[in-house]
């Protein structure tokens, strides 16, 4: 019996280890997924023109610079009033994803190097890695129009749930 | 009775916000008519030409209100990044035109995106004029 017992000790302790080597060796205290986030003026004036994208899928300097660019976003003018403007950039950089911690937003901001500020989270390392298997092609199907169209694809998108059993990839 | 004056006040006041199709239009034609001494009215059909008129845009794309909202604006358009865009037909949604800022406001984006710079008051009224003349 006893021996038993230290077996499982044994056995837990390996696993945990493997657990937190698998995940960069970055203590993720946090939950797998990202933490459900409000603010009105975020949801209203995001999700306008494309998904509401969360804000733990970037990291504050790449909110700063889409914030601070809204009249060219990405070829579209997007601009807002400056008190808008000013609570939504706030909303975005206070969650963040260097300022959260889950396993995802951890990972985004891992993959993405100091010196770059990327505005496109498909062009995150971590984004590119977990779509490899995934055609040019199937992205451009009628159905889904583009990768930033997350939702397409993953059914939860929108609540920062990117989770493999929320995936129905679309004909 | 005090209640009830309270209960219009607050009605009233929630509207403030809210515009009618119709007070929208008399405000573009004052507006219109300070733009133009010879403003002559609006036009539905000017406003359907407007709404289909495609131009070359300067990154080398062709567009126009249509490219988004579809050539018939009772039926749902689809933006750039794949949202679905209620239809623009206040008879088919009556939504629209309900709000006098979030009509600002997309004047205010969209004439930039395809035109390239603001529209014109008789061209909101032209094409408020078309919106609400479809059946």
């Amino acid at each position: 019996m006893k021996k038993w017992l230290q077996f499982l000790v044994v056995m837990t302790s390996i696993t945990a280890t493997s657990a937190l080597l698998a995940s960069g060796g970055f203590s993720d205290n946090g939950a797998r997924q990202m933490p459900a986030v409000a603010n009105a003026k975020w949801k209203a004036e995001c999700s306008g023109c494309h998904m509401l994208y969360h804000p733990g899928l970037l990291p504050e300097r790449s909110w700063h610079k889409m914030m601070a660019g809204l009249d060219k976003h990405f070829g579209e003018n997007a601009s807002l009033d400056q008190a808008t403007r000013d609570e939504i950039a706030k909303f975005l950089a206070l969650n963040s994803a260097d300022k959260q911690d889950n396993r995802r937003s951890n990972r985004i901001n891992q993959s993405i190097p100091a010196a770059t500020t990327p505005l496109r989270i498909s062009e995150t390392r971590y984004f590119t890695s977990k779509h490899d298997e995934i055609a040019a092609s199937t992205f451009k199907r009628k159905s889904i129009g583009s990768a930033a169209n997350c939702a397409a694809c993953h059914q939860a998108a929108e609540k920062g749930d990117f989770s493999e059993s929320q995936i129905k990839i679309p004909r | 009775m005090r209640s009830a004056f309270l209960i219009m006040a607050l009605l009233l006041s929630s509207q403030a916000y809210a515009a009618t199709p119709s007070a929208l239009l008399k405000q573009y034609e004052l507006q219109a008519k300070q733009e133009n001494a010879a403003f002559a009215g609006f036009s539905a059909a000017k406003g359907e030409r407007f709404f289909h008129a495609e131009r070359l845009h300067s990154d080398g794309k062709k567009v126009s209100c249509a490219t988004c909202h579809t050539a018939d604006p009772r039926n749902p358009g689809k933006t750039r990044a794949s949202k679905v865009i209620d239809a623009m037909a206040v008879n088919v949604n009556p939504q629209r035109l309900s709000d006098e800022a979030k009509v600002e406001k997309w004047f205010g984006r969209n004439c930039k995106d395809v035109l390239e710079r603001h529209c014109t008051a008789q061209e909101k009224g032209d094409f408020i004029s078309y919106l609400l003349s479809i059946k």
